[in-house]
């Protein structure tokens, strides 16, 4: 591989944080995701979008390690990570939220997120000190004593976010975080992480629906229709484009 | 589930404190009677405390825990009789076997997956086959029973766990007291938080890099080796051991009564409802036998309805309401 | 040993599995629908049982004449059951419901030990010690009418499962809980009826078994988890499942007893059991989710 590359690909390729290369999924006659490819560099913040059934959950899956892709690789910092357990890619520095969010209902906003922090700091009072300062930057630390199942959906959301930073990765993974919230709750969650993506260097890879989120913070997006990649480019462009025109006012259509 | 996890506050240390203090001195406060009581009351709380690691704090239902119990009973009973080994010594060859036989079980539960109430009826079928198998191990006596030299209560033996009443009275109060201060700092560690992620969303644990499978090992091994220290206290209090007994489904469910009826997770839950049923059920027999109704079964009818009524009424157990009544925790 | 005996013993195996499998299509039935693990199943047995032998000495009605008013008997007390208790802890965590089904059973033994004590008692009818002989095999004839009555029980309750509309209306709850309650099913109710069929299956299949084996009450537990065994051997939610399995548990147990002693031969159900557990958790004739 690497002598067919040029110089300058090659140095591209040492900043790729995350590199997707022809991953497939087939569930039982149906296809989910169809030969996708993409890079994200380190630092950036990258945005899939598509109408639903597009495969973008499937596609965060096997990122993420929940399903195991039938073909293709993916590579974080050039290694490869395709078909391994969730938690060892959490060790390997991918955090993630949940569509439908989880944090540990029983225990407090600061337990949750010092459970996060161990990861990295098994030290009990290191952790305890770490997630104080998550809190900090998600704006949560004012409740840290309050018990998960007392907070808000807005609220729970900072909290998930905040317990993946804790683990400190190199790459977030956020499922539709803005889902489910107001206007000036998606405002002050894409404050929060274009504060985090600026401030700490984070990548961030978001699946989204809310296009008011994706255009304020995605660098890059890429379109999926019927698991396949129709587009990818700067927002702007890519939403201009007639064939994601095409596949959003299709889905409207028949929905 | 708050006031589970959370830590005590100070008036329940004072309590604590008062509590150890005055069962110190049972022995010369409380007659006969009453010191087997409560010598039964700090067994079932500390295999309560025992099997709640692995269902309060890993969340894990264990149905079979009787099997540690036999596994460390059988072991250094084994070992004293036929080796002339002290059971101090028997204690470290029963917590390793009960530590195998946890990690199998553990092991076959929760690398193929098996969980809720499939691991329930593993841990149950295990139980069931340690005591039929046990009922045809003729070395340990089979069926008729494996028996150890009884006691001659003039001189304590301390090494042996040969003496009176007493002496095992302190014994399974340091061993109780000793088991609540494991728990105490085990919920307090990495792995503690680590069991309750787990416990609360073993997914979105993962998700945190925590090998999920790792942990719930360690607290299915954790819970069988404590299990099996009892085990050995039972083999020398009672001198006999016998499968349809020791392996018997009846031990297990003994065995989560206290938890339940006290509470699931909080290290003070099956204290509470060791005491609370042991003192309950002596109570109700008492008054059984003075009416003329003592048949076998009656304690096991009373056992039923106590866990139907805490279940229905008090799903948290004693006590999270009695804590969050008294102010007994940090909240 | 000559083949006939091998023969006797399979035959009789398989016929005493089929009961095992009506017992344990009842909590097939009851769990694949409303989720709830029945820790008391083997109790109502038992209950069943003992109904059947009081009926049969103080009225001597033949326990076979009884499967039908037995099988009533078990359905009211299952959906009263369910209405009554079980329905409330539908949503609560699932740990919950154990304790409360295993307090039941512990409550149901206990009673039983109470009012019969722990003697084992059985049924002595005309024909208990008949057998029909088709060479080289000999069968006994209590098992042979067991058998029948528990193919045809298991006819009819596939049929209703089937064809009749409240059948049709309990399927629907079992595949989509939430869709049921959309389309109106009074979901409740319907727990309750199934609860109900699952304890009317344990009910005929106990007025069976007092003419296989003796009860005690100490068989409830050991039932229960049979029951356990068969269905996750045979396929939660599978029906013909729970007769395969109870057939292939009746199986075991016959070759065991005979190869080894008879006390043993619940190990080899065990054997079975961490086995399935292993190697297919859907169990033998599970449908694919």
């Amino acid at each position: 591989m690497a002598g067919r590359e040029t110089a300058i690909e090659q140095v591209v390729e040492m900043n790729e944080l995350l590199e997707v290369q022809g991953i497939g999924k087939r569930f039982r006659g149906l296809l989910a995701v169809d030969d996708v490819s993409f890079r994200i560099p380190q630092g950036s913040i990258f945005a899939v979008i598509g109408p639903n059934g597009a495969g973008k959950t499937t596609l965060f899956n096997m990122i993420a390690g929940v399903i195991a892709p039938d073909r293709g690789r993916i590579s974080l910092d050039g290694a490869r990570i395709d078909g391994r357990r969730p938690d060892e890619i959490c060790r390997r520095g991918i955090g993630r939220t949940f569509q439908l969010v989880r944090p540990f209902l029983g225990l407090s906003v600061e337990d949750n997120v010092m459970i996060g922090a161990m990861l990295q700091r098994p030290d009990l009072r290191a952790a305890r000190r770490h997630a104080h300062d998550v809190l900090e930057r998600v704006d949560l630390v004012g409740k840290r004593a309050q018990i998960a199942s007392a907070l808000t959906l807005p609220d729970r959301k900072r909290l998930e976010v905040a317990r993946a930073l804790a683990t400190d990765p190199k790459l977030l993974l956020l499922d539709e975080v803005m889902a489910g919230m107001r206007p000036a709750e998606t405002d002050r969650m894409v404050s929060i992480l274009t504060e985090l993506n600026r401030g700490t260097g984070l990548t961030i890879l978001l699946i989204e629906h809310v296009m008011r989120a994706v255009m304020a913070l995605a660098g890059r997006v890429l379109v999926l229709h019927h698991g396949a990649a129709i587009a990818e480019g700067p927002p702007g462009a890519v939403m201009r484009e007639p064939a994601v025109v095409q596949s959003y006012l299709g889905a409207e259509a028949i929905a | 589930m708050q006031f589970v996890f959370a830590g005590a506050s100070g008036r329940a240390w004072v309590l604590l404190a008062i509590l150890l203090a005055v069962l110190c001195a049972a022995p010369w406060l409380a007659g006969d009677y009453l010191l087997t009581v409560l010598i039964t009351i700090l067994y079932l709380a500390y295999v309560g405390q025992a099997w709640n690691v692995m269902m309060g704090f890993a969340g894990q239902l264990s149905l079979g825990h009787a099997i540690y119990v036999g596994l460390g009973a059988y072991a250094a009973a084994v070992l004293y009789v036929d080796f002339g080994i002290a059971p101090w010594i028997g204690i470290l060859a029963a917590i390793a076997i009960a530590a195998a036989c946890g990690a199998l079980i553990g092991y076959l539960a929760f690398r193929f997956g098996v969980g809720g109430v499939y691991f329930a009826i593993l841990t149950i079928a295990f139980a069931e086959f340690a005591r039929i198998g046990f009922d045809h191990f003729g070395w340990v006596g089979g069926s008729a029973g494996f028996f150890l030299p009884v006691a001659n209560y003039a001189r304590n033996d301390l090494w042996n766990l040969r003496g009176n009443p007493t002496m095992f009275y302190y014994v399974m109060l340091a061993l109780t007291a000793a088991g609540f201060a494991l728990c105490h700092a085990l919920l307090r560690s990495r792995t503690g938080y680590y069991w309750q992620a787990i416990r609360e969303d073993e997914e979105a644990a993962r998700s945190l890099g925590i090998n999920t499978f790792r942990y719930k090992m360690i607290a299915v091994v954790i819970s069988g080796a404590m299990t099996a220290v009892a085990g050995v206290f039972f083999a020398f209090y009672y001198n006999n051991l016998f499968p349809e007994q020791v392996f018997h489904i009846s031990r297990s469910i003994e065995i989560i009564l206290g938890p339940i009826i006290g509470g699931i997770g909080a290290p003070f839950g099956p204290i509470i409802g060791a005491f609370l049923l042991t003192g309950a059920s002596e109570l109700m027999q008492n008054v059984l036998i003075a009416i003329g109704f003592d048949v076998p079964g009656a304690k096991q009818v009373f056992y039923g309805v106590a866990l139907l009524l805490v279940v229905i009424v008090l799903p948290g157990g004693v006590w999270p309401w009695l804590a969050a009544r008294l102010r007994l925790s940090k909240s | 040993m000559p083949a006939s005996i091998y023969f006797n013993v399979i035959i009789s195996g398989v016929l005493t599995g089929l009961v095992y499998g009506l017992m344990a299509l009842g909590l097939s039935v009851i769990f694949g629908v409303v989720r709830v693990v029945n820790f008391a199943h083997g109790e109502m047995m038992a209950i069943a049982m003992y109904l059947a032998i009081v009926l049969f000495n103080t009225l001597g009605v033949d326990p076979l004449v009884l499967v039908i008013p037995l099988a009533g008997v078990l359905f009211v007390l299952g959906y009263a059951l369910q209405a009554g208790i079980i329905n409330p802890f539908i949503s609560r965590p699932e740990y919950s419901q154990f304790i409360l089904l295993v307090a039941i059973a512990i409550i149901i033994t206990n009673v039983l030990l109470i009012i019969f004590g722990p003697d084992a008692r059985s049924v002595q009818t005309s024909y208990s010690f008949d057998s029909f002989a088709i060479s080289p095999v000999i069968v006994d004839a209590t098992k042979v009418y067991a058998g029948a009555g528990t193919i045809l029980i298991a006819a009819v309750l596939f049929a209703f499962f089937r064809f009749a509309p409240a059948g049709k209306a309990i399927r629907a709850c079992a595949d989509n809980y939430t869709g049921a309650l959309v389309v109106g099913l009074d979901v409740k109710r319907l727990y309750a009826l199934t609860f109900g069929i699952g304890a009317a299956c344990v009910g005929a299949a106990g007025s069976m078994m007092v003419l296989l084996i003796d009860v005690t009450p100490a068989l409830g537990p050991a039932y229960t988890l049979l029951a356990f065994i068969i269905v996750i051997t045979g396929g939660l939610g599978s029906m013909p499942g729970a007769l395969l399995g109870g057939v292939l548990i009746g199986l075991t147990e016959a070759l065991a007893g005979l190869f080894f002693t008879p006390s043993a031969k619940s190990m080899f159900s065990f054997g079975l059991l961490v086995l399935v557990l292993l190697l297919r958790p859907q169990g033998l004739l599970a449908r694919k989710t």
